[in-house]
Formats: structure tokens, C-alpha cells, sequence
């Protein structure tokens, strides 16, 4: 028997699994249009390597990614790519991003495939060259390559791997249906995992209410050394650190992954995909999503293929349109509202809930904060969910930060607790948001300070310049000028170059000479002669 | 009783002489080059070099603040910076001067490039060099070094150069804060 330990706070909310665990994984065919975004993953997008009225086959490449981190995009049938345009895709804005999208032919039609069921004989480092060709990111929800994330740095050792099947948060039942339905696969991919990290643990960990996911996955495991640990259903247990809590006794260290303290967190899919890039030599082409909420009348799996429209999925479950109030891609609690049924299903889509009125309601007014600190017992993470209301509210983001706001996992068991019905995860989604931008426009003017400065001295050294030449022509001139002069006094003192003055002032000089000397011969000296005389 | 009052004195002065031998060493020896205030204001300003505060720069504003001038002249710093600013000074915030101009939502220069006559008078303007070209061939915009100062508008000859509004795209969109509703009574009434 697991050990386990317990993570405070934490809630019961109603879980509503029950509506998509009674029917099998169906399959969800093949729609008639796929849209395919290039950025499904965290990370830089996916750059396309086919063009416009190219066929591709099922399972080719086409789009790659170059410089970066990410992921490649696979094309999940045969077809024709239509068109590489802006269309809305599931994102909490709403926005629009660039997709590819294909018209599939409906044959079906395979590209070529390498299975190595003999992975053991290759490198570790060639294995995760399959798993990041094979397109493969986190199926849980924030969509990291899985390729980059089972490639720790080299002075981590991970002593523990941990397969998350928790799914805590309700209405979803993905990952139970895979573990149910597919118990092989996934301990298949938990092995392939297992061979690159050599932890000296496996565990897989369910929550204790998914009996037949438990039996399972106990049969799957019978005879290896991995652990099933099963553990007690609560709010948000499937969150990564505090599945690592439960399991481990230890904490993940804030601001840093799991990595850091020897552990490794693997969602369920993400394992399944893993054993069917490596041993079938299949991208990640498919997905298994929930569809659930009282407003369809068939709720269930579907295995569906990637860029395969809402839309689709929500006419194959029996969407009932006059009951349908809101539409919520992921769960109750940390999921967002789809504002359009167009949005494709991609890598990280695990549930949709079309909900009728009276089930997912519209939140009630905001009323003020009554200091009842409910919040603070709720939350998973240990932080004072009231006092980052106050600041987030107040735009105070450096106090917010100052209490570890980027800590908090928007896991909304605060909002679920609270009594005056404050959106608290959305106050801190805003504040995380806002800080995010204010950092990148300090980058921003840093930078702009940079080159600002560099123009400065750039500006200040031409000046320079400009004013060392100027200087340099000014001296060069006087010095030809002394030159000149120089050697016309030299030519004067030779006599070579007698000009007309110079013959003159000669001329007077002579004249006064024949003056002087006559007028001393006609006057002899008059002291001399008496002198000799006497 | 005269010798102890002479050697306190003489203590005293001795200490005075050594202490202030030593200060004077320390002013020298640490001596900080520029003005470190200046610094920390020119951090908080945001480096638009745009010459709406009458100053030439970002950091003669800074220097110009530290030497106590008016902290409310940066309209592209706007509300925000005047807060950051009041908070490091330990002064009142005041209100954005309006001779200055007004707060505006981030914009960047572009230059409508099949207009553009290779005049290269705009690449003399720009304080960040961020717009690229050549004398008589088409310049262009760095957009992502562009800080929307505006300076390149004014100089170009033939008006080529708009000034558009950075929209948020998917990868830059970040949370709105909750909208405040209704409060519960007044919703029961809108509802009956």
C-alpha cells in the first residue's frame, strides 16, 4: 500500500461524472472540415511545411517546428488543406489564430508508419526524437512538450514518475474512460516513459472515485512493480503539485516544477499518446473528449480526431439547442466559456460542457468581502486569497506579488467557497495578467533606453569626428601657407629671385654707401692733423 | 581641574580630527559617479524619448526630476509612472500636466511604404533608431522597436507615416478585471 499524505484546504464540489461514464468511448467519424491551429501547445507556433491545395495523408507532417520549443502538427486523415486562415480557437479571449484547415477525401488513406516495438534497442535521445516528431505536448490542460519535459536537466535525478489519473475537477471523464478502456496503452506509454527517466518509482494516481478505472489498471499493472495509489476524492487533487503532495509528502518549491525536487508528472492521455507514437509509429491525431452537461442528450467519450469542430461533437451527443445556455470548454471550475461552437477540439481539450440554465447559472452579484476567511481554508496552495483580492483589487500588484500571487493555480476553490459570490480567481487572473505586462513593457523600455543611448554616443562620435577632420583641414592649410612662405624668404636670401623692390632698397643702399664715403674724403678729420702737427 | 577640562578637550578634538580624516578619505575612496536618484528615475520613465516633457530625452527628464522638477510632465508614462515616481521621491502624486499632453493608448509608426520618397528624414528623427532605409529607397519601421513617440510623423515631407493603435492579439490578450454588477437587490427588482 502507497503512502499517502494530505495538502491542505481543498473542496467537495458535486461531481456529475455519472452522465458520461454510462456509454463507451465512441468514435467520433470524421467531420467534413478539420481546423487544425498551429499553436495547441506552450510554446512558439508550429510553421507550416505544406501549402494551399496540397493532399496529405493521415498522419504527415504539416507543420513543423524550426527554431524553439513546441511541437509539430499532423494532418488526422487524408485530404486537402483548404486554406491557412485566422479562425477562432478554444482560448479564453475568444480571439482568432492562424489553423490550417482540411477537407478530408474520406478515404482514410495512411501515410507511412515506423513502429519500434524494440524501443529498448534504441537511444534514449532517438525515443524522444519520436515522441517530439509525433507532435506529442501535455494532454491535461497547459499543453508543455512532453518531449522537453521527460528530457530533465542533467543534474536532476527523477526518483519518482507519477501518471496523474486523479481528474479531480467534475463533469470530466476522459481520462477514466482511457483508463478503463485502454488500461494497456497506458501502461505501454507509462513503460516507454519509465525506460527513458529510470525513476525508481512508478506511480499511477486515481482517485477513489473511479472504481472500474482502479480495477483496470490494477489487472494492467498485475506483476510490475507499479504502484496504483488511490486516493481520496478531493478538489483539486489532480492539480500536479498537489498530486505530488499526496503521493510524495513533498512540496513542489514556488516558481519551480516538479523536476526540481526528483519528480515527474504525466497525464493519463499524454501516456496513451506516448505508447502509440513509439510502438504504433502513430502521431497524436486524437484525442479522447468528454462531452457532458444537461443540454445533450447522449453525454459520453468520443474519440475524436484533432481539429474536429465543437459543433460536430455536440450534434453526434444530441445537443438540444433550446436547452443549451452555456457552453464551457474544460471543467466547472477552471474552464472558460466558448463564445463559439467552431472552435476545433486540439491536444489539450479534455471536456465540453453544454450546460442548461439551471445548471451552470450565471454568478450571482458580487457583494462585499466579509472577512470570513473561508478562502484561506480552501486553498490548496496556502496562500491568504483575500488579502490578493484587496491588493489585485486596489491594482497594488506588487503587494499581490509580494504574497506569492504567482503561486496560486486559478484552481477556483476560493470563488467556490466564498459567500458574497466574489470572482476571486478572475481578480487574480487580471492582476497575474496586468504584472505580466507591466514586466514586458519594463523590457520594452529598457531596451528602448539601449538603443536610445547607443544613438546618443553613436551621434556624439560622428560629431567628434567631424569636428578631429575640420581640425585637421584647418591645420594643413596654415601649414601649406608656412611652407610657402618659408621657401619664398629662402629664394630672396639666394638671390636666385630678384624683383624690382629688392633691386631698389639695393640701389638706395649703394647710393648712401657713395655718400658716406665721399663725404669722409672731402672732410679729413680735424683732431688728427694738430695732433701730428705739434 | 584645568588638566581634565584640557584633556577632554584635546580628546575630543583628537576624535574630531581622526573621524574627520576618515570621512574625507571615504568621499574620496567611494565616490559614486553620477547621480544614482537620476538613475532610478530615468528606470521608472518609459523610455518613449519623445520630448513631450520639453526635455530632450528620457534621461534629462530624469536628471531635470532629480534636481526637483515637476514629476507629472510624461504623457506616455502617464498615471501609472506619476505613481512610481511619487513613490520613490516620497511625494504627493499630482495629476498628468495637460500642457504636456494627454495619456494615449499605445500606438506605433508606419510608414505607408509605396508613399515613402527615400527622403531619410524620418531615420534622422527617430531616437531609437527603429525606422530602417536607405536616401532614395523605401524605409520601413521596426515595429517591435518602435516606442510610438511620434517624432517621425512631423519631419516627413510627403505624410506617409500613420500612427496606428497596437490592438492585443491572442498571444499578448491578458484577463479584464471583473466587471461590477448589479448589486443582489437592485438585480432582484431588474428580474421581477
Amino acid at each position: 500500500m502507497t503512502q499517502l499524505w494530505d495538502f491542505s484546504g481543498g473542496i467537495h464540489p458535486p461531481e456529475h461524472k455519472d452522465f458520461s461514464t454510462t456509454r463507451p468511448v465512441r468514435r467520433a467519424g470524421i467531420p467534413e472540415r478539420l481546423v487544425l491551429p498551429l499553436q495547441q501547445h506552450t510554446g512558439d507556433p508550429a510553421e507550416t511545411i505544406v501549402g494551399v491545395g496540397e493532399r496529405v495523408l493521415k498522419g504527415q507532417k504539416i507543420a513543423a517546428v524550426k527554431t524553439g520549443m513546441g511541437v509539430a502538427v499532423h494532418a488526422p486523415t487524408s485530404g486537402v488543406i483548404e486554406s491557412i486562415v485566422e479562425h477562432p480557437v478554444p482560448h479564453p479571449s475568444g480571439m482568432a489564430d492562424w489553423c490550417m484547415t482540411l477537407r478530408p477525401d474520406g478515404e482514410d488513406q495512411w501515410c507511412s508508419r515506423k513502429p519500434v516495438p524494440d524501443y529498448r534497442a534504441l537511444d534514449r535521445d532517438q525515443v524522444l526524437g519520436i515522441i517530439r516528431d509525433a507532435g506529442i505536448s501535455g494532454m491535461g490542460g497547459a499543453g508543455f512538450p512532453t518531449s522537453i519535459k521527460l528530457r530533465p536537466p542533467r543534474d536532476r535525478k527523477i526518483n519518482i514518475l507519477i501518471l496523474n489519473g486523479a481528474e479531480c475537477e467534475p463533469y470530466i471523464t476522459a481520462d477514466d474512460m482511457t483508463m478503463r478502456e485502454k488500461a494497456d496503452e497506458v501502461v505501454a506509454g507509462l513503460k516507454v516513459m519509465a525506460w527513458i527517466l529510470r525513476p525508481e518509482r512508478c506511480v499511477i494516481g486515481i482517485e477513489d472515485n473511479k472504481p472500474d478505472a482502479i480495477a483496470a489498471m490494477r489487472k494492467a499493472t498485475e506483476g510490475t512493480q507499479t504502484e496504483i495509489a488511490v486516493i481520496p476524492t478531493k478538489y483539486p487533487s489532480g492539480g500536479e503539485k498537489q498530486l505530488v503532495q499526496i503521493l510524495t509528502g513533498m512540496e513542489v518549491p514556488s516558481g519551480g516544477i516538479p523536476a526540481d525536487i526528483g519528480v515527474i508528472c504525466q497525464n493519463i492521455g499524454t501516456a496513451v499518446a506516448v505508447a502509440q507514437a513509439v510502438l504504433d509509429g502513430t502521431p497524436l491525431i486524437s484525442r479522447v473528449v468528454t462531452i457532458t452537461g444537461e443540454a445533450v442528450r447522449e453525454p459520453g467519450n468520443f474519440e475524436a480526431l484533432i481539429g474536429t469542430p465543437i459543433k460536430y461533437l455536440l450534434e453526434q451527443a444530441g445537443v438540444q439547442q433550446d436547452r443549451l445556455s452555456r457552453l464551457v470548454l474544460g471543467g466547472p471550475m477552471m474552464g472558460y466559456t466558448l463564445t463559439t461552437d467552431a472552435v476545433p477540439v486540439i491536444k489539450t481539450t479534455n471536456c465540453v460542457i453544454a450546460a442548461a440554465a439551471s445548471e451552470l447559472p450565471a454568478p450571482l452579484p458580487e457583494q462585499p468581502c466579509i472577512r470570513c476567511g473561508q478562502c484561506a481554508e480552501a486553498c490548496p496552495m496556502e496562500l491568504l486569497p483575500q488579502q490578493l483580492f484587496w491588493y489585485a483589487k486596489a491594482t497594488e500588484f506588487d503587494k499581490a506579488e509580494h504574497l506569492n500571487l504567482f503561486d496560486c493555480i486559478e484552481c477556483g476553490a476560493c470563488s467556490y467557497v466564498c459567500p458574497s459570490s466574489i470572482p476571486l480567481v478572475q481578480y487574480y487572473r487580471f492582476a497575474k495578467g496586468e504584472i505580466r505586462m507591466q514586466r514586458a513593457e519594463q523590457r520594452k523600455a529598457d531596451r528602448a533606453r539601449e538603443r536610445f543611448e547607443a544613438r546618443q554616443s553613436r551621434l556624439e562620435r560622428e560629431r567628434e569626428e567631424k569636428e578631429r577632420r575640420r581640425k585637421e583641414r584647418a591645420k594643413a592649410a596654415a601649414d601649406a601657407q608656412a611652407r610657402k612662405k618659408a621657401e619664398a624668404e629662402q629664394a630672396a636670401a639666394e638671390g636666385a629671385v630678384a624683383d624690382g623692390r629688392s633691386a631698389k632698397a639695393a640701389l638706395v643702399e649703394q647710393a648712401l654707401a657713395r655718400k658716406k664715403a665721399k663725404a669722409e674724403a672731402s672732410q679729413p678729420p680735424p683732431a688728427a692733423e694738430p695732433q701730428s702737427t705739434h | 581641574m584645568w588638566t581634565s577640562v584640557l584633556v577632554a578637550v584635546l580628546v575630543l578634538l583628537a576624535l574630531a580630527v581622526v573621524f574627520g580624516g576618515l570621512l574625507g578619505f571615504a568621499a574620496e575612496r567611494f565616490k559614486v559617479e553620477g547621480n544614482p536618484l537620476a538613475d532610478q528615475i530615468d528606470a521608472l520613465l518609459p523610455q518613449t524619448q519623445c520630448g513631450q516633457c520639453s526635455y530632450p530625452g528620457c534621461r534629462p527628464y530624469a536628471e531635470a526630476i532629480a534636481r526637483g522638477g515637476c514629476i507629472n510632465k510624461c504623457p506616455p508614462g502617464g498615471e501609472s509612472t506619476i505613481k512610481a515616481l511619487a513613490n520613490l521621491l516620497g511625494v504627493e502624486p499630482e495629476p498628468l500636466d495637460a500642457e504636456h499632453g494627454v495619456e494615449q493608448v499605445k500606438r506605433v509608426a508606419v510608414i505607408r511604404e509605396d508613399e515613402c520618397i527615400g527622403c531619410t528624414k524620418c531615420i534622422q528623427a527617430c531616437p531609437v533608431d527603429a525606422i530602417l532605409g536607405a536616401a532614395k529607397h523605401m524605409h520601413t519601421v521596426i515595429e517591435g522597436e518602435c516606442t510610438g513617440c511620434d517624432l517621425c510623423v512631423e519631419p516627413c515631407p510627403v505624410d506617409c507615416i500613420d500612427m496606428v493603435t497596437v490592438e492585443p492579439d491572442i498571444l499578448t490578450w491578458t484577463w479584464a478585471p471583473p466587471t461590477p454588477g448589479l448589486i443582489a437587490t437592485d438585480r432582484q427588482g431588474a428580474s421581477a
